[in-house]
């Protein structure tokens, strides 16, 4: 074995102090020496690092990180070095399975296709295509998820078609569309090269972007080290190593932004003349931040006062700025409106479109921006408005299929929605790919009931059985990163080419296969008569999606996989005038606001409301960036006496979302083996509980028994991680979902994970009780409290 | 002067949208959304009747009961299920319709009387009533394909 360094103790590894360029740093690992490196990329999370894969006899052997990659200059984080020895599990799918008599039972490609293809047209026949329904992943790659949204859109036609994007990254969209007119990341990395200050907002980046903290972490131990702000109610890595680090109350960001923003407004550290040039709505915005003064700040959120005011001197000071937001906004209330807030912060300081000026509205995971831009989610593809009429008709006229076959009649339904449809019986064929909703779904003895229904026919596409595949009708083993080919885009809209690097297991199939198939079988034709579907390489449908992205701000005509191939990622729009990507996005201060031109005409950030196109025509922002205020709302479920503590669910630096992949890598799985609930020392003492004891937490709707870990964490205040559920360990109830409650932003529609009252008790008192009362040994009791 | 009734006619309009917010609200619980917002609005409009109170003072209220015999004609029984849910939000949307129109004839009138505080409260409140119709709006035009053509 050759491993460069030990990620799994010192996860950021050593320092590399800089300002400027950031040095190269080769991290490496593996098992034997690798007769051949593939390029690649990394899908562990948004960061997108650039990587080789080591292969050896048609096995992956290793991973090291691409020294030219603009992104990662060679490091690699703990996922990104262990995650691919998933790829060579015992435990792959390598066959179809069917249900039958209530057992899955392995099928033929042939006989699973048709069955699904059979029910496909028996429930078009019989309900229109209104009631199948699509839900898939943030892991896919570009021209799967392009080759799935035409499918649904022109193929089927049905609206229902999301991603569990919209679990992590549907605010980050949501967000940029609000204020600057469409999707797509104004900034790039290498703004932390040179940039002043660092602001991260519910983004534990010490532990979701393992790479981009070392990146901080080497600006900050190099000459005119950046100033650092989080904003988190834990006391993070990353937080600890902040300047000012404000520990806010549960629910209370807008609160805190606001407050920020009424500082540096009454400060007068503001771009009068970038406001009134590029901005529209900063009256409105002043007056409903007016009254966030810092005591009231502090007694809303407690906050201090003085610690407040630490925080905006350094915001309203610093030349450049680089922001970040993550789940910390995107999974708590008034979601979209708080993470506006970020967006004007640097609006009103005239932060934006040069170099040391960023803003993150980070992703979660790898591929998410490109569900986004694809139309994979609820999104037109090119980030297409569909409120508006010459939108649609461009589609229609580039896949030459009839402009009515497209849904844009409502907007496309988001994935709470398309469950709620499930639940009610009118979504009857629901197609998940690449996902795992019964774990990572919020209330999941509701999701699990939805998915056992009689009356849903539910298909799944993946690597591994699942706690989902467990409740499927049909199962499809789908080839994964390193066995199939494509391009992915990470959050600083950097594109990457993955090439294969080896065969799938048995009879996997890559997912871009799988809906390629499906459309042949469904027979989707284009007005002319030619297959709707008119690629069948990856690489062809690249360059399909190039065509759909000419002219849009996502522009991908310039790239090519040759192209791709050549070296490190390109950031687009890349096309004739930037050949070689662009840094920054809005450089001059002309935003994609304009009627003809934005991916939509906004919403009510209260109560979702949509503007509708005269309303915006009418206020015709032409160009300039839209300052969206907000007051604070507080969030619905509240600590009572019945309920007394916050709950807050999250991730851990060695886990991917419900561990499919990293769970099965010995070394991941040792570093996290399983869920706990961290308590702060003031509530362990209260309840009587000590570090490594069993607790019982109990929300309205379900209740787990976890391990407790005491201490950095806000008193009132506990966390559980949400990548446990059951392939692995299914005698106790452990899902953090478990707990969570159902409803979401009213802009974005993503769920609220952030916050759920709940009691706890030490779990030893009940198991001993009931162990007691039925005469078993308390292991037993345990086992009995499954979910 | 009429303007007394207009005043208790909004007066009691907005009372029923308390009430009629929350009655949808709870009968559509399951409805994550529907619950949350319609809660929001219902407190909304809860704001409106006590701004509006100065104003029924100094004008002294008549007493209208035409929204009453509207709102009773809308909400006999408790519905649920989606079509139930459409119809719910239409009612409320002709509410929300008969509060707009009162804004309009209360604040012409305001004008005429050179009321200013009363003209900014019809504006203040009315740019309110707009955001609770968008938003019925927003969510019928979401609900009516899939109610209309998918369910059962
Ligand atoms: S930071 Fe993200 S993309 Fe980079 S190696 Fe780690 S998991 Fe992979």
């Amino acid at each position: 074995m050759h491993e460069t360094r030990d990620s799994i103790a010192e996860i950021w590894g050593e320092r590399t102090p800089y300002v400027g360029e950031w040095p190269i740093r080769v991290d490496e690992r593996t098992l034997e020496e690798p007769d051949q490196w593939v390029q690649s990329a990394c899908v562990l999370c948004s960061n997108g690092c650039g990587m080789d894969i080591g292969v050896k006899d048609g096995v992956i052997v290793g991973v090291r990180g691409r020294a030219i990659d603009p992104v990662n200059h060679g490091r690699l984080g703990p996922k990104g070095l262990h995650a691919w020895i998933a790829n060579r599990s015992q435990e792959r799918l390598t066959q179809p399975l069917i249900r039958r008599n209530g057992r899955l039972e392995v099928a033929s490609w042939d006989e699973a296709m048709n069955l699904i293809v059979q029910r496909s047209q028996e429930i078009c026949a019989r309900y229109t295509s209104g009631a199948i329904g699509f839900y898939t992943s943030g892991q896919l790659f570009l021209e799967e998820y392009y080759t799935l949204g035409v499918i649904g859109k022109a193929g089927l036609g049905t609206p229902h078609m999301d991603g569990n994007t919209r679990l992590c990254t549907a605010t980050s969209a949501a967000a940029l569309k609000s204020t600057f007119g469409s999707d797509g990341q104004p900034g790039a990395y290498t703004d932390l090269d040179t940039t002043d200050a660092i602001l991260h907002v519910g983004h534990n980046t010490a532990s979701q972007h393992t790479v981009l903290w070392m990146r901080i972490l080497d600006r900050r131990r190099g000459p005119n080290s950046p100033k650092l702000i989080v904003i988190d109610p834990r006391e993070t890595a990353t937080a600890k190593e902040a300047d000012v680090h404000l520990a806010l109350k549960i629910g209370t960001n807008i609160p805190v932004l606001n407050g920020l923003l009424n500082l540096i407004i009454e400060a007068g550290q503001i771009d009068r003349n970038y406001i009134e040039a590029h901005t529209v709505g900063f009256e409105v915005l002043k007056n409903t931040v007016s009254h966030w003064t810092p005591e009231r700040v502090e007694q809303v959120a407690n906050v201090p006062a003085a610690k407040l005011r630490a925080a905006a001197e350094i915001l309203g000071t610093a030349n450049t700025l680089v922001s970040t937001a993550l789940q910390g906004v995107y999974q708590s209330m008034q979601a979209t409106a708080a993470a506006c807030q970020v967006n004007n912060l640097h609006l009103i300081r005239g932060l934006i479109g040069r170099p040391g000026c960023g803003i993150y509205q980070m992703n979660g995971q790898p591929t998410a921006q490109n569900t986004r831009e694809c139309g994979a989610d609820g999104d037109l593809p090119a980030f297409r408005n569909w409120d508006n009429p010459e939108h649609v008709a461009e589609l229609a006229k580039l896949w030459n299929v009839d402009v009515n076959i497209i849904p844009h009649w409502s907007p496309p339904t988001h994935a709470m929605q398309i469950f709620r449809y499930c639940e009610q019986g009118s979504i009857k064929l629901l197609w998940i790919s690449a996902t795992n909703p019964a774990v990572s779904m919020p209330e999941l003895t509701r999701i699990r009931q939805i998915l056992q229904k009689d009356d849903l026919f539910v298909v799944i596409q993946d690597a591994f059985m699942t706690e989902t595949t467990e409740l499927a009708d049909v199962v499809l083993p789908a080839a994964i990163w390193g066995e199939k080919t494509g391009c992915y885009t990470n959050v600083d809209r950097t594109v990457h080419i993955s090439h294969k690097a080896i065969e799938p297991p048995g009879g996997a199939r890559s997912d871009f296969d799988i809906f390629v198939d499906y459309a042949r079988r469904m027979d989707f034709r284009a007005k002319d008569d030619a297959p709707l579907i008119k690629w069948n390489t990856p690489e062809q449908a690249f360059e399909a999606w190039k065509e759909c992205t000419r002219g849009r701000p996502c522009d991908y005509t310039g790239l090519s996989y040759e192209k791709l191939s050549r070296g490190g990622g390109i950031q687009w729009p890349c096309n004739e005038q930037f050949p070689d990507g662009t840094p920054h996005l809005y450089p001059d201060g002309q935003f994609n606001t304009s009627y003809d031109y934005c991916e939509t005409y906004g919403h009510d950030l209260d109560t979702g409301a949509a503007t509708t196109p005269e309303e915006y025509r009418a206020n015709a922002p032409k160009g300039k960036a839209f300052l969206r205020a907000a007051d604070y709302l507080p969030p619905h479920e509240q600590p009572d006496q019945e309920y007394p503590l916050w709950l807050t669910t999250g991730r851990l630096v060695y886990h991917f979302h419900t561990r499919t992949k990293t769970g099965r890598s010995p070394a991941l799985h040792e570093a996290a083996p399983d869920a706990f609930v961290q308590i702060s020392v003031q509530d362990a003492k209260q309840y009587g509980i000590t570090e490594g004891e069993m607790v019982e937490v109990i929300s309205r709707r379900g209740r787990v028994v976890e391990k407790a870990i005491v201490g950095e964490i806000e008193p009132g205040v506990v966390f559980i991680p949400f990548h446990y559920g059951y392939w692995d360990k299914p005698e106790r109830s452990r899902a953090a979902n478990e707990l969570t409650i159902t409803e979401w932003d009213p802009v974005s529609k993503q769920p609220h994970f952030k916050y759920a009252a709940v009691r706890i008790r030490k779990a030893a008192l009940v198991i001993n009780q009931i162990a007691d009362a039925i005469g078993q040994d308390a292991d037993t009791v345990t086992t009995v409290l499954k979910p | 002067m009429h303007l007394g009734n207009y005043l208790g006619l909004v007066h009691s309009s907005e009372q029923q949208l308390v009430d009629a917010f929350k009655q949808v609200a709870e009968h559509h619980g399951d409805e994550p959304d529907i619950y949350q917002t319609c809660m929001l609005l219902s407190s909304w409009s809860q704001e409106h009747v006590k701004a509006l109170k100065p104003f029924v003072d100094r004008y002294s209220e008549e007493k209208n009961d035409e929204p009453e015999r509207l709102s009773q004609s809308l909400f006999e029984e408790p519905r649920s299920g989606s079509l139930a849910l459409l119809r719910d939000l239409h009612d409320l949307w002709l509410i929300t319709n008969e509060v707009h129109l009162c804004w309009v004839v209360i604040l012409q009138a305001a004008r005429a009387l050179r009321d200013v505080e009363l003209e900014n409260l019809c504006q203040r409140l009315d740019n309110q009533t707009h955001r609770q119709q968008a938003w019925l709006l927003t969510r019928i035009k979401q609900a009516a394909p899939q109610t209309l053509v998918v369910a059962a």
